[in-house]
C-alpha cells in the first residue's frame, strides 16, 4: 500500500504541492489528471524519492520514505518507474538494457538477469529486437523498452509519468496496450496522464489535481463523468 | 680518422630503441593522463562552481605554458631541489600531468552529455550513485568523446619528441644523435617523420573505423 499524507512539496517559494492525501492499495489502478503545472508528476518523483519532500509523509508498506534511515536504493526496487522520456540506455542492447538492474542491484547472475529480462521483453511485445540497439528502434518500442526494464525489477508497484506525452500520436496505442496488459495481470500503478479515455477505461480512481491539491477523487464515473467540482468541469470540457 | 662515419646497419638497433621509448613513453602518459583527466573531468562536471573553478585556474596553467617549458622547469626544479629524476620519469610526470589537463576538458563535456533524466532512470531501478557512474554515465559519456580522446592521444605521440629536451631517449634524439655523427640531416629527420607518421595515421584510422561502429 501507498499513503501519501498531507504532503507539501516546494520549488523555492514556488509551492507545488500544498497537502495532498492519497491511497493505492494493492491491485490498484489509480490515475492521476489535470493541467500542467498542477502537481502532478512532482508527486510521482515525491514518491520515489526523486525529489525531497517538505511536509507531511508517504509510507511504502509501511516504509516512510523521506526517512534519512531509509534506503533510497533499496526502497526504489520496489517502485517502478517509467518516465516521459523513455531514457534507453544508448550503449546497451535492448537485452542489455533490461538485465543490467537485476544484474548489479539484485545481484543475480548474468543468466538468471537476462533469463528475467528476456520474459519481460517478450511479455511487452520485444521478443523479436533482444539484440538490437534501443536507438535503431521507434519511441514507442523504446517506451516499452523502459516499462520492461522496470519490470525486471519484480516491483509491487508501477508509477507512470505521462509515458505517452512525448510519442508520436500512431505509437501511443502499443504503449496503452502495455499499460493494459499490466492492469490485466494485477499490477498495482498510478498513471500521470492526459489520456482521459484511457484513465477511464482502466482505472479503479481517478485524482484531479488543480494547483498543488486534489480538487477530486473518486471513479472514473464519477470524476470523469459526473465531475462535482467547477474546476473538474472546465478541465474536462477542455479536454475532451 | 673521419669524425663522420655514414649510417649504417649497425644503427638499427639504436634507432628502434628510440622509437621504442618514444610509444613506451606516449602510452605512459596517454594512460595516466587519461586515467587523471576522467576523474578530474567528472569532478569538474559533478561539483559546485567554487571548485571548478580552482580546478580550471590549475588546468589552465598546465595547458597554457609550452610543454618544453615546462619540461624544462620541472627537471631543473627537481635537481635544484636535490631530488634529480631519471628523464623518463621527469618526462612521463610532466608529460602524464600535460595530457591530463586536456583529456579532463574531453571527460568533462562526455559527461555532461549524458541527460539528467537517463541518470534518474537508472536511479529510478535501484542503481546506487556510484553504479550509475561506472555503467551508465562513464560508459555514455565516454563514446560521445571518443573522437577528442583519440585526438588529444595523437597529439601527445607528437608532443612526446619534446621529451628529448630534458634528455629522454626518445626517437627525436636518437635522430638527432645519429644526425650529428653522420651529418645527414634531411634524410634523418625524413625518416623520423615518416614514422611518427606510421605510428599516427593508422591510429586516426582505426578511431575512424570504431567511431562509424559506434554511432549506432
Amino acid at each position: 500500500m501507498i499513503e501519501v499524507k498531507g504532503v507539501h512539496k516546494s520549488f523555492g517559494d514556488l509551492e507545488v504541492l500544498k497537502g495532498i492525501d492519497l491511497t493505492v492499495n494493492r491491485g490498484e489502478v489509480v490515475s492521476i489528471i489535470g493541467a500542467s503545472g498542477s502537481g502532478k508528476s512532482t508527486l510521482l518523483y515525491c514518491i520515489n524519492a526523486i525529489e525531497k519532500i517538505n511536509g507531511g509523509n508517504i509510507l511504502v508498506d509501511g516504509v516512510d520514505v523521506h526517512d534519512k534511515k531509509t534506503d533510497k536504493n533499496k526502497l526504489r526496487q520496489n517502485l517502478g518507474m517509467v518516465f516521459q522520456q523513455w531514457n534507453s540506455f544508448p550503449h546497451l542492447t535492448v537485452l542489455e538494457n533490461a538485465a543490467l538492474a537485476p544484474q548489479i542491484v539484485k545481484g543475480f547472475s548474468k543468466e538468471k538477469a537476462e533469463e528475467i529480462a528476456r520474459k519481460e521483453l517478450i511479455h511487452v511485445g520485444l521478443g523479436e529486437k533482444l539484440d538490437e540497439y534501443p536507438t535503431r528502434m521507434s519511441g514507442g518500442q523504446q517506451q516499452r523498452l523502459a516499462i520492461a526494464r522496470a519490470l525486471a525489477m519484480d516491483p509491487p508497484y508501477m508509477l507512470f509519468d505521462e509515458v505517452t506525452s512525448a510519442l508520436d500520436p500512431e505509437l501511443v496505442g502499443e504503449v496503452l496496450d502495455t499499460l493494459r496488459l499490466l492492469r490485466d495481470d494485477g499490477m498495482t500503478m498510478i498513471c500521470v496522464t492526459h489520456e482521459i479515455a484511457f484513465a477511464k477505461e482502466v482505472s479503479d480512481k481517478v485524482a484531479f489535481f488543480h494547483e498543488g491539491l486534489i480538487e477530486e477523487m473518486g471513479t472514473p464515473e464519477q470524476v470523469l463523468e459526473n465531475p462535482q467540482k467547477e474546476r473538474t468541469q472546465q478541465f474536462l470540457s477542455k479536454v475532451l | 680518422m673521419n669524425l663522420f662515419t655514414p649510417l649504417s646497419w649497425n644503427d638499427t638497433g639504436f634507432i628502434l630503441t628510440g622509437i621504442l621509448n618514444t610509444v613506451y613513453i606516449s602510452i605512459v602518459a596517454i594512460v595516466i593522463g587519461s586515467l587523471l583527466g576522467l576523474v578530474v573531468g567528472f569532478l569538474r562536471a559533478e561539483s559546485n562552481k567554487s571548485i571548478n573553478m580552482l580546478l580550471g585556474a590549475l588546468l589552465d596553467v598546465l595547458r597554457s605554458v609550452p610543454l618544453i617549458i615546462q619540461l624544462i622547469l620541472f627537471s631543473t626544479f627537481i635537481g635544484v631541489m636535490g631530488f634529480p629524476l631519471p628523464p623518463f620519469y621527469a618526462g612521463a610526470i610532466i608529460l602524464s600531468l600535460y595530457t591530463m589537463a586536456f583529456m579532463s576538458e574531453v571527460f568533462r563535456s562526455g559527461f555532461n552529455s549524458v541527460p539528467g533524466s537517463m541518470v534518474q532512470a537508472a536511479r529510478s531501478l535501484g542503481m546506487s550513485y556510484f553504479q550509475t557512474i561506472w555503467y551508465i554515465r562513464v560508459p555514455i559519456g565516454m563514446r560521445a568523446v571518443f573522437p577528442s580522446w583519440l585526438g588529444v592521444a595523437l597529439s601527445v605521440i607528437k608532443d612526446s619528441a619534446l621529451v628529448s629536451v630534458i634528455g629522454y631517449m626518445e626517437l627525436l634524439r636518437t635522430a638527432e644523435q645519429l644526425i650529428s655523427r653522420t651529418q645527414q640531416p634531411l634524410m634523418i629527420l625524413i625518416g623520423v617523420g615518416v614514422f611518427y607518421f606510421m605510428i599516427s595515421y593508422p591510429l586516426s584510422r582505426y578511431g575512424k573505423y570504431i567511431e562509424r561502429k559506434m554511432e549506432l
